[in-house]
């Protein structure tokens, strides 16, 4: 298949980018939609121009590495489906794609379509753990945990932490990765003694960072490859309320 | 060198509690005043940082990607083994143990082995304090599964993304040293080299991956977890990042890398599609607890799979292993696929391919519970693929998968370079020949969580009170220097070929030559080869762009020059290897039925190489290997 594509590309951090126009000519529909850019690379390269910058590293849609709004969707038309989990057989010969970088300005673009995402990891270093040192714990069969919890749970703790959900969001909120962490451990027996303090230090790194607040426009939910609920939200919200008022580990 | 791998005296199931006594120990005051370096943030590199910051330890962490919590591991699916015998199925640490060293053919460090099932059950209990959301059963305790290789139900998992959320639990564990101060992580930084003085480890060199900044950071001890080299072969089930380069360098300072040709190949990856393949995505070896797998009778039988009746299809593995059946360990599944497609019998483009059937499966329990166990596997297949496998069987083929060769390591997982350890796939130690299902998630979270943190503290005991050395002493600057060489040589040679040309033109030949099968005859055709085509790489390659800036030409650059030394190695090995054994099949050693044949009064040693600095000579050093508990035999799993 012949392809146009529209790629942005910013060399640096502070330097100003452009949408940037390529002929992809020749793609096999079975390709995935970054082997179809690493051919486009390569093409570059023996021509002389510096291959597209893009983040990648297992392609099976589980280290969360990868991710482009892939013309004005994160993670493209696929639903469920990560960038690297994509392929070209989702598309028609002939049609123009327009890729971009995650926008949101908690997340500044690295170079063409790479960005930094670390303030997810400064909300999970907020709080985002259960404090059990090694080797302090007891045989793990010795607190059961009904198995609906121990799978809603899973499906909380099935984030990848791709960003998605903030660069589809409106205002940029990173409601729905933090509320995921939330509800992953909270739902757990082993989660609960430090719920509520989790719930508001997470909280307020988040606020801290520069994501913007949520409006329940659920466009996360809908973006998300891992297809996390907002019900999560709503559960975060419920916690965070809660720890206002109850939480006993606040000075 | 005269190797000393210090196993401890006495006997087996005492010699783990008998080292961690005499073991010395670095007082908790004391432990602040030591920094360690850890370079890896998967499940060996992640549970170590974290551990030895809980201990009080000052640890620095490296990785390439932009978060710890991307490296590696997180893609590992079916799950991780430990002797609960929560199932009362007549498992043991002995058992598992067994079956460890049996798997391995009889070419790993039973000390070792006997370690690792014993701290096998104390990772469940951790991982579980930590939140990881094991599969439970109704009764809300933890259910199990039976993997490859093994008769009885000790693999615990969380859905098809074990290693995610295990990997998960060690790096919140991380994220929490992070915020109390005691770890201070690095992300997008790569080491690209060591710095050894005076004869120990003293620190590294890194390169920034967003500034290109290269410089180097001084420690008390470094440690090694940095995956496998899987990738060599350009095509495997690894991630595209995955790659040799910090244990390579080490190599270079004078690490042992002991048994490189042994790599397994995984039997259950989705096929290569095309010649843009970048990489190959490996279905969980837990869907042969249900799928069966066969090939058509007729070689050349080209009708869709559901059109071709019962008594036309050919459940090989049922067929020749009536006791294992499908559950066959790997190696011994990859062969058998690959000989049904060597005699025309392999479906899909190419004839490379075999079907993966659920369709019984599917009958006896029902599309629900098959979707409960496989869900997520059977979308990611129909993604790829585009074929749905509730109502089509799946191609699957075999992939390099893992490594089990390694830097070498002793008991306490140090390097021949003292100072320096090694832990997780980087290291060599504990799968021998060829790894078991579920046992690397199994080893990287030991040697991490309850291994190193108790070894480590007898290395940095012998040193207190020594200064660190300054980063800029000399013994930096010069390998500073280095670093920054070879990265401008690399942007100045303007080729006319790319990397990834490069890349797959060697991983061709190691798949062809140095792969499933190996011959003396095609690993001196490929010794032959490996040094003309790093000639003309460094000749030849192509990497645009500057230094100061992001550049992945250039990361990947730098790591295929590492694959083009490795690869060399790695035939030597093979060659020098003249038995099969687990991974390594010579084809001039195998059984009247075409399995390995290990000659154990020749091989039974552990290959450690000595790097001389001329890649075609590098010295070979023998660790024996001694079997106390264990007797060898011929695996058999009919
Ligand atoms: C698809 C797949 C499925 C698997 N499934 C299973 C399974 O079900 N059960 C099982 O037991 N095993 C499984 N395995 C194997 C297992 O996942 C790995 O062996 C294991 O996770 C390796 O862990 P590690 O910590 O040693 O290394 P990795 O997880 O590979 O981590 C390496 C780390 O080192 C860092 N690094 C590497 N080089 C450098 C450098 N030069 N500078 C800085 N940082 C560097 C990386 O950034 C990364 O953080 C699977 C493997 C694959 C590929
Ligand atoms: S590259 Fe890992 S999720 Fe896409």
């Amino acid at each position: 298949m012949d392809l146009t594509l529209y790629v942005w590309r910013q060399a640096g951090p502070d330097a100003a980018g452009e949408m940037k126009r390529y002929e992809a000519q020749g793609m096999s529909p079975d390709m995935s939609f970054l082997e179809m850019l690493d051919v486009v690379n390569e093409r570059l390269i023996l021509e002389g121009e510096e291959p597209i910058v893009f983040e990648h590293d297992c392609r099976e849609g589980i280290c969360g590495a990868c991710g482009m709004v892939i013309n004005g969707v994160a993670h493209g038309p696929q639903r469920a489906t990560t960038t690297c989990q994509l392929h070209m057989r989702q598309f028609n010969d002939g049609d123009t794609i327009y890729i971009e970088p995650w926008r949101s300005t908690a997340f500044p673009v690295l170079r063409d379509l790479m960005v930094d995402r670390s303030s997810f990891d400064r909300i999970i270093e907020a709080g985002g753990y259960v404090s059990v040192s090694t080797g302090s714990a007891r045989d793990a069969n010795e607190i059961p945990v009904p198995k609906a919890d121990a799978d809603s749970a899973m499906d909380a703790a099935a984030c990848i932490g791709c960003g998605a959900c903030v660069a589809a969001c409106p205002n940029g909120a990173a409601q729905l990765f933090t509320s995921a962490k939330v509800a992953h451990l909270g739902l757990l027996p082993q989660g609960q003694p430090e719920r509520l303090s989790r719930t508001r230090a997470m909280v307020a790194v988040m606020e801290d960072e520069a994501f913007g607040s949520c409006t329940n426009h659920r466009e996360c939910e809908a973006v998300c490859p891992k297809q996390i609920s907002v019900d999560y939200i709503a559960r975060l919200n419920r916690d965070y309320l809660k720890a206002q008022l109850l939480d006993p580990n606040a000075k | 060198m005269q190797l000393d791998a210090k196993i401890p005296t006495g006997p087996i199931a005492e010699k783990w509690e008998k080292a961690r006594f005499d073991l010395k120990l670095v007082n908790p005051a004391n432990k602040r005043k030591f920094e360690i370096l850890i370079v890896g943030t998967g499940l060996a590199g992640a549970s170590a940082a974290a551990t030895l910051g809980e201990l009080g330890y000052n640890v620095r962490c490296f990785c390439f990607q932009d978060s710890a919590r991307r490296a590696h591991s997180i893609a590992a699916q079916g799950g991780i083994n430990a002797a609960k015998n929560y199932q009362n199925d007549g498992d043991s640490v002995f058992r598992l143990f067994y079956d460890t060293v049996k798997g391995g053919d009889y070419r790993a460090r039973e000390a070792n082995v006997h370690r690792l099932a014993e701290v096998s059950v104390n990772i469940i209990d951790q991982a579980t304090a930590q939140g990881v959301p094991f599969a439970r059963e109704y009764g809300g305790l933890l259910a199990n599964r039976s993997f490859g290789g093994a008769q009885v139900s000790r693999t615990f998992y969380a859905r098809g993304q074990t290693g995610q959320q295990l990997l998960l639990g060690a790096y919140q564990a991380l994220m929490r040293q992070v915020k109390a101060g005691r770890v201070t992580l690095h992300a997008r930084t790569e080491m690209l080299d060591l710095v050894v003085h005076e004869g120990r480890a003293r620190g590294i060199v890194t390169r920034d991956l967003a500034t290109g900044d290269i410089r180097s950071w001084s420690g008390d001890a470094v440690v090694l977890a940095t995956g496998g080299y899987g990738n060599v072969y350009y095509l495997s089930t690894n991630a595209k990042g995955s790659n040799v380069t910090a244990a390579w360098r080490a190599h270079r300072r004078g690490a042992y890398f002991a048994n490189p040709c042994y790599t397994q190949i995984h039997p259950t990856c989705i096929p290569v599609s095309g010649d843009y393949q970048s990489k190959l995505t490996l279905m969980s070896e837990s869907l042969r607890n249900d799928g069966r797998i066969w090939v058509p009778t007729a070689p050349g039988d080209s009708r869709r799979p559901t059109d071709i009746p019962e008594s036309e299809r050919d459940y090989y593995l049922e067929r020749r292993y009536p006791a294992f059946g499908n559950l066959v360990p790997r190696d011994v599944a990859s062969r058998a696929a690959k000989k049904e497609a060597d005699d025309g019998r392999g479906v899909g483009p190419g004839g490379l391919g075999v079907y993966l059937d659920f369709a019984n499966a599917i009958e006896r329990l029902g599309q629900d519970a098959i979707a409960a166990r496989y869900g997520n596997l059977f979308e990611m297949y129909e993604r790829i693929t585009g074929d749905d496998p509730y109502r089509v069987p799946m191609r699957i083929f075999p992939a390099v998968h893992y490594t089990m060769g390694g830097l070498w390591v002793d008991y306490n997982l140090m390097t021949t370079v003292p100072g320096l350890y090694s832990i997780g796939e980087s290291n060599f130690s504990d799968h021998g020949a060829n790894r078991l299902g579920a046992s690397a998630l199994m080893q990287g979270l030991a040697d991490g969580y309850f291994v190193l943190p108790n070894t480590i503290g007898d290395y940095l005991a012998q040193h207190m009170g020594e200064e660190r050395l300054e980063t800029s002493d000399s013994a930096f600057t010069a390998i500073e220097d280095d670093v920054r060489g070879r990265t401008r040589k690399l942007l100045e040679t303007n080729g006319k070929r790319t990397v990834d040309d490069f890349h797959r033109e060697l991983g061709l030949l190691m798949w062809n030559e140095c792969g499933m099968e190996r011959s003396a005859e095609g690993l001196r055709r490929a010794l032959a080869k490996i040094p003309e085509m790093r000639e003309e790489f460094h000749q030849n390659v192509r990497v645009l762009g500057g230094d100061q800036t992001v550049n992945q030409s250039l990361e990947k650059a730098g790591r295929v020059a590492d694959f083009f030394e490795l690869a060399e190695l790695m035939c030597i090995d093979a060659l020098n290897r003249d038995e099969s054994c687990g991974g390594h099949f010579r084809t001039e050693h195998q059984t009247p039925e075409g399995e390995a044949q290990r000659d154990d009064e020749n091989f039974r040693y552990v290959a450690a190489w000595e790097c001389t600095g001329d890649f075609a000579k590098p010295v070979l050093n023998k660790e024996p290997l001694e079997f106390e508990n264990v007797k060898l035999t011929q695996r058999s799993y009919k």
